[in-house]
Parts: structure tokens; sequence; C-alpha cells
């Protein structure tokens, strides 16, 4: 009986991280530009690969808890693959989006881009100061 | 006798398919930091897929290999971005 | 000193979590492993204690560490799921209103910082593009922008991050 409802909670969450993956395979094909894609790409993912990691530490414990010190292996080094994406992923596409930014790749028909204008203003102040010098 | 059952088939399959997708975006992408968005999402898929592969099999030096390749991506998208955005190293 | 110790220390757990099942050692690990393990991390802890423990012992506290794993399990998990529903909403439906904004979070550290643009990034709606380090602004992509956030300059963190500064206050500053 607790096997069953182990098993069906596993099947879920694979389910459920399958789901979000495809998701951000969608989504990377159906939005417009460079940062609402990387929106898809970046959160989906790791949504996705949280509950399927998570499904294969449920697998680790259970093999563990049956004696077999695999299932040790299984689970402590899927957490650290775990915390791994987690801490890279986020940064990554944050380095994404600045040089997207920074090699001119601006936002379709964007409400507002405050970035942008900012970059414009250290522009105007540089050609001042250049033209001062000479 | 190594086998994998049928639900971990349909998983890897689901991943496959999201990679597939991943690379029309890079084939396609009009500007270069499309391709490396897909590049970066076709990573972290392939990092999960390791995962799977290793409780299918029950080998867990997969799980080894996928977070030296984590890491080792993590860097390689840093220094993509780094490139694109110009400047000195 | 002080900062050596904490490097090996963090170095040798580390190790230990990337042996286990080795050996008979309180049922994981070998001897072996473990003597190796600990000569590595005194070498590593020789050469790099002045890069990884800068000079102050804020994080040393245990109630930060606290804080930590509540803020984790807590509002940074049902903001992730949030998150992830308005994305399929916005892959399925296609309805988007894209533009960057600027906010002004009063973080000083660049621990607090760093934590801050992770969060945002993983969050509802939002994606943190580029940071101004003098200033310590943060300029976020907001996917579906608020006509009302505009109105006042730099935009309200609570349309963006909601509380997760308060939080972040108290883990790291």
């Amino acid at each position: 009986m607790l096997d069953m409802i182990l098993t069906s909670i596993i099947y879920l969450l694979l389910a459920i991280g399958v789901f979000f993956n495809l998701l951000a395979g969608i989504g990377l094909l159906r939005f417009p530009d460079v940062y609402t894609r990387l929106h898809a790409g970046t959160k989906c993912t790791t949504f996705g690969s949280i509950f399927i990691i998570g499904s294969v530490i449920l697998i680790g414990l259970k093999t563990w808890y049956l004696g077999d010190v695999n299932g040790s292996v299984l689970t402590i080094h899927s957490a650290v693959a775990l915390i791994a994406i987690l801490l890279t992923n986020p940064t990554g596409a944050h380095a994404i989006a600045r040089a997207a930014h920074r090699s001119g790749v601006m936002p379709e028909n964007a409400v507002i881009d405050e970035l942008q204008i900012k970059g414009k203003k250290q522009k105007k102040t540089e050609k001042k100061e250049t033209e001062d010098h000479t | 006798m190594i086998e994998l059952s049928t639900e971990y088939f349909i998983v890897l399959l689901a991943l496959f398919l999201c990679v597939a997708m991943a690379m029309i975006r890079i084939v396609k992408g009009p500007t270069a930091p499309d391709r490396v968005v897909g590049f970066d999402t076709i990573n972290t898929i392939v990092i999960v897929s390791m995962v799977i592969f290793g409780a299918a099999y029950q080998t867990v030096i997969y799980i080894d290999v996928a977070i030296v390749y984590a890491l080792l991506s993590f860097v390689s998208t840093l220094f993509i971005a780094r490139y694109l955005q110009g400047g000195d190293f | 000193m002080i900062s050596f110790i904490i490097t090996t220390i963090i170095c040798f757990i580390t190790y230990l979590l990337l042996t286990t099942g080795s050996g008979s050692f309180l049922g994981l690990w070998s001897i072996e492993e473990i003597l190796i393990g600990l000569i590595l991390s005194l070498i590593t802890g020789f050469i790099t204690h002045g890069l990884f423990v800068k000079n102050n012992m804020r994080m040393a506290n245990p109630m930060r560490w606290i804080y930590f794993i509540g803020y984790l399990i807590g509002p940074f998990f049902v903001s992730l799921a949030k998150a992830n529903i308005d994305v399929a909403y916005r892959v399925i439906t296609g309805k988007i209103k894209p533009g960057i904004v600027k906010i002004k979070p009063d973080l000083k550290t660049d621990l607090g910082i760093t934590m801050l643009a992770n969060s945002i990034t993983l969050t509802p709606g939002t994606l943190s593009v580029d940071i101004d380090e003098t200033t310590n602004e943060l300029y976020i992509h907001w996917i579906n922008v608020d006509e009302d956030a505009l109105k006042k300059k730099p935009v309200d963190c609570k349309y963006i991050c909601g509380n997760f500064p308060k939080w972040i206050r108290r883990i790291a500053e």
C-alpha cells in the first residue's frame, strides 16, 4: 500500500516536471524577442528540474531504505546537481540578458525602456567630455 | 542486462522533444543572443536527462557527470555572454 | 586563521558529500577517502582562505541561516510556483506587454543584491537585466507592465518583488 502511494507520487512529480519542460520548449518557439524567451527558457526549466530531480531523490531514498548503498549516492548527488542548477541558472540568464542589451538587441514593442534612456544620457555626457577635451 | 522501463523511456522522449524545439530556435534565431538562450536551455535539459538516465540504469556515475556538466556549461554560458557584450575580458 | 578553518571545513564537507558510498565507515565512507579529503581540503584552505571568507563574521550567526531556509521553502517557493503558472498562461495565450523598469531596493551588501537579483529572475514575470554598481539600482525586464506602477519613478519595489527586500535584509544585512 505504502509502496503504491510512493510510486504514484514519483509518477506525479515526473509528469509535472516534464509538463513544465515542454512548456519551456513551446515558449522558446512562440515568444517574439530575446527577453521574453529568456523568461520561458529559464523559469520553466528550473521549475521542471526541481520536480524531476525531486522524483529521482525519492527513488534514491526508497533504495537506500531497502538497504542498498547506491541509494545514498543517488540521493545526495542528485541533490548536489539540483543545487548547482538552482545557483547557476538565474545567473546565466542575467548574464545573457545584460549581454543582449549591451550588444544592441532592444525589447520588441516595449512600453518603457529606462535602461536605454540611461545609456543615451551616458553617451551624451561622454561626448561632451570628449568635445571639451578637444 | 540493462533495460529501460517504459515510464523512463516516455520521460526521456519528452525531454528529447524539448531539445528538438530549442534546436529549432538555435537554427532559426535571428540574433546571436537568441541562439545563446536556446543553448542554455539545452544545457539544463541535458543535465536533467543525465540524472534520469542514472536513475533508470541504476548507474550513479551519470549523476557525477551531470554535476560536472552543470558547472562547466555555466562557465561556458558566462564566457559567451561576455564575448557578446564586447569589451575587455 | 579563522577564515582558514572555515574554508577547510566547507571543502571537507563538500568532498564528503561527493564521495558517499565508497566504504563502510559510518556506513558510507572508506578511511582512505576521508584521509585524502582531509589533506586536500587543508591544502585548498591554505591557498584560498583569503578569497572565500572576507573579514566580517556576519553570516556566522545561525539565526540568519534559519531565516534563509525559511525564506527558501516559504515565500520563495510559492512565488516560483506562481511564476511558472503565469509563464504557462502567457505561453498559451500570447498576451505580453514588455518593458524595462528601474527599482531601488536599498540593499547595501553584495550578497544581498545577488540574492535579490536571483530571486527576481525566478519570480513572476520579471527578469533582472542590469545593475548600476555605484547606486545599487537594478534594471528589471517586466513581461506585463502595470500602468499604475509607472506613475512613480523609480518604480516601487512592491509591484516587482513583494516583500523580498525585507526578508533579504533580515538574512544578509
